[in-house]
């Protein structure tokens, strides 16, 4: 199925660009497209705020995607593994003898830093990491990979020997926090702008602890062969952006709100792309209206709710039935359930590829529980009596199933659907993770661009989604649901 | 002939025997009241005679058939049943309640929805109801009109007086009887009161513990208890119902 896609996306010329989710790889990911698109060989599809590096590898090596914009740094540990590689030509080599194509060197190294409020930085009296030895009190706040990751935080803690009491959460709620003086320390991206906006100190990592994060593109080996045009055109950018103008370019997605589609464009304005010029911008997704947003997630919830139905209701039906199957559908169902949102996701990209696909298959599983245990609960609170009247009355167990059980059994299925699309309709905004759409993308936009306003247009709207998919269901049920049944609700 | 037959039957779920050598060999066309205590095995008898439950051993025929040859829709067709709860489907109507034997076995009715529920004294203006909107009393009756559509010989009843008062109990039982005698329908009546088994009956048969203590024509069971127990039993529920010295 894999290689069907990947062979699909060949035929139609369209070249697949994904990103993870800081507004940087978008900026370098609408590069790229505009790029390739300027040659006129392939088609582009934008896929970008895919999460995180997990999950962009995951597309890559599914094929789902096709190029997204990454680090030397990130190759090092990710890929060879090895921390000590630093040199970008060495991580090239070995990179690609792993069956990957590593593009231009891009100028600007975007590595690691420990950053701290200015007036927190005079008060303790620290410019660089190894005085922070001083200060075992401080609070820090960590994204979760520099958290966890050997690069990160415990390499801080075992060269430096510091104590600081470290808690992961994300990137842009941990300035939220700094700035609230809910932590002293977080780690920076050195590129990012919100160091200047919020005016903080970048101590200087007087150890060398973090290796060089230059960015570039990465692809799958045969993306030359496939591209060609596409894969030169995109050596023009090596070198070309330093770190100040990557810290511009940063400043003017996440602190001016201009779309990546027209700093791309000023950034290629003077390259000389051959005789196609870079076509009109597209808008990017903080711009989309909100009721394609709407659209979008309401099919995302009714589509898998459909799926959850229509397979849920014959399992069910089995399950209530046989009681080792029943054990079985509703253990697994409930195992399922436990597996967070993202992991699923995650785990899914490789069979269903990116976006609406992994997205809906994981909305799908999510909501087949509630469904199998509505209908379970539902025939097996059927008083017995009448299922041996309507044996006796020689009902066939076809007309018995449709004419007697489902609907006695009809209250309890109707609530497991309704558990099932209100829950989907929260989970759904997680699938913006991987670039389906829906609510959950105006959520990850406002948390990369540290805007809460923008977290709560997406959250609101879910919200009474939610509610209105409640209530329409309670409608649904007046009219389902048999006369003599609806007194017992 | 005899329209119902048990010889032998044992009944036991898992180790527990349910019921034990019963034989019984009831004559067709007339009224038959299964009398006895309450978890005495008396409804199982009955589920034994519908095929719900299968003997662990022993012979049951209906009308000199093996139940356990007959397929549901047969025996739906040749037994009517109906249980002290009535059984009614509470999401269907009081029509489609009486008429879901036909339409699931693709057979035409005995008679029209309505004459049937006429033959039991319901009224056509019932007939949209649904169970929730009917008193106890009606219920019985579109059970009853259920259990009439096919115009099966054979009419089991399962204490189905059991839920209602007093007052209309009266009532109900002379119906009853009046319809029984009409139709010269097989008729087995589980009961545990024994006015109402002498009121209906041709023959009573009395069980205990699974097994049949005595069976005969109404007279004679009433005059001559053949056991200890149904000499107990009978005179425990005369006492209840003597009115004066």
């Amino acid at each position: 199925m894999i290689a069907a896609l990947v062979l699909t996306a060949s035929l139609n010329g369209t070249v697949v660009i994904g990103s993870k989710m800081d507004v940087e790889g978008q900026v370098l990911g609408e590069l790229f497209a505009q790029v390739i698109e300027a040659t006129g060989e392939a088609t582009v599809e934008r896929r970008f705020a895919m999460g995180g590096t997990a999950i962009v590898f995951a597309a890559l090596d599914s094929g789902a995607i096709d190029l997204f914009p990454e680090y030397s740094g990130t190759l090092a540990h990710v890929v060879l593994r090895d921390p000590t590689a630093s040199d970008f030509d060495d991580i090239k080599r070995r990179t690609e003898a792993r069956g990957y194509l590593v593009g231009p060197a891009l100028g600007f190294n975007n590595t690691y830093g420990l950053g701290l409020k200015r007036e927190t930085a005079r008060r303790l009296g620290v410019t660089r990491v190894s005085e922070l030895v001083r200060h075992a009190g401080l609070r820090a706040g960590f994204s979760p990979e520099f958290f966890a990751g050997a690069f990160g935080w415990p390499a801080v803690q075992r060269r430096y020997g510091l104590t600081a009491e470290a808690r992961s959460m994300d990137h842009v709620i941990a300035y939220t926090a700094m700035a609230e003086g809910e932590i002293d320390l977080t780690d920076v991206y050195t590129t990012d702008a919100v160091i200047a906006q919020q005016d903080l100190v970048v101590l200087e990592d007087d150890q060398h602890v973090f290796s060089r994060y230059e960015g570039l593109a990465l692809a799958k080996a045969d993306f030359a062969t496939r591209f060609p045009k596409s894969w030169a055109a995109l050596q023009v950018l090596a070198g070309q952006l330093t770190d100040e103008k990557m810290i511009e370019l940063n400043g003017r997605a996440q602190l001016r709100r201009e779309p990546a589609s027209i700093i791309a464009r000023d950034v290629l304005v003077g390259f000389s792309l051959g005789v196609h010029q870079p076509v009109p911008a597209t808008r990017p997704s903080t711009e989309r209206r909100w009721w394609a947003l709407t659209v979008e997630h309401l099919s995302l919830v009714g589509v898998s709710l459909l799926a959850s139905l229509l397979v849920g209701l014959p399992l069910g039906i089995l399950a209530a039935r046989r009681r080792w199957l029943r054990q079985l559908v509703v253990g697994a169902a409930g195992v399922l359930q436990t597996v967070p949102a993202i992991a699923l996701l995650c785990f899914l990209i490789p069979a269903f590829g990116v976006g609406r696909g992994a997205a809906l298959a994981a909305l799908f599983l999510y909501g087949l529980l509630p469904i199998v245990r509505g209908v379970v609960t539902g025939v097996e609170s059927i008083d017995p009596a009448l299922l041996e009247v309507a044996t006796v009355l020689g009902l066939p167990p076809l007309q018995r199933l449709v004419r007697i059980e489902l609907p006695l059994a009809s209250v309890a299925i109707l609530n497991g659907v309704q558990l099932s699309a209100v829950t989907g309709v929260g989970t759904a905004t997680i699938a913006a993770l991987i670039g389906a759409g829906g609510y959950g993308s105006l959520i990850i936009t406002g948390l990369s661009l540290n805007d809460l306003s923008l977290v709560m247009a997406g959250a609101a709207p879910s919200a009474v989604m939610a509610l209105a998919m409640s209530l329409g269901l309670d409608l649904v049920t007046r009219f389902v649901v048999p006369r003599g049944l609806r007194a017992r609700q | 002939m005899a329209g119902i037959e048990l010889e032998h039957v044992d009944v036991s779920f898992g180790s527990t025997g349910v019921l034990s050598q019963v034989t019984l060999s009831l004559e067709a066309g007339k009224t038959h009241v299964l009398l006895g205590p309450s978890g005495c095995g008396k409804s199982t008898v009955l589920r034994v005679l519908l095929g719900l439950v299968t003997p662990t051993r022993g012979a049951v025929r209906l009308a000199g058939e093996a139940v356990s040859t007959l397929s549901r829709a047969t025996i739906a067709a040749r037994v009517g049943y109906v249980v002290q709860s009535g059984g009614l489907f509470p999401h269907l109507t009081v029509r489609q309640n009486v008429a879901l034997a036909g339409q699931a076995l693709d057979r035409s009715l005995a008679h029209p929805v309505e004459a049937l529920c006429a033959q039991v004294g319901l009224g056509a203006e019932l007939l949209e109801r649904i169970p929730a909107e009917l008193s106890g009393g009606q219920r019985q009756r579109v059970a009853l009109a259920r259990a009439l559509a096919l115009d099966a010989p054979v009419l089991l009843l399962d204490e189905p007086l059991g839920a209602v008062d007093p007052l209309l109990r009266a009532e109900l039982q002379d119906e009853l009887r009046a319809l029984f005698r009409r139709t010269a329908k097989t008729v087995l009546f589980v009961t545990h009161d024994l006015a109402e088994a002498a009121f209906f009956a041709d023959t009573i048969t009395v069980m205990n513990a699974g097994r049949v203590e005595q069976h005969g024509p109404t007279n004679e069971v009433l005059a001559a208890p053949a056991t200890p127990f149904v000499s107990r039993f009978l005179s425990s529920q005369r006492a209840l119902h003597r009115v004066g010295p």
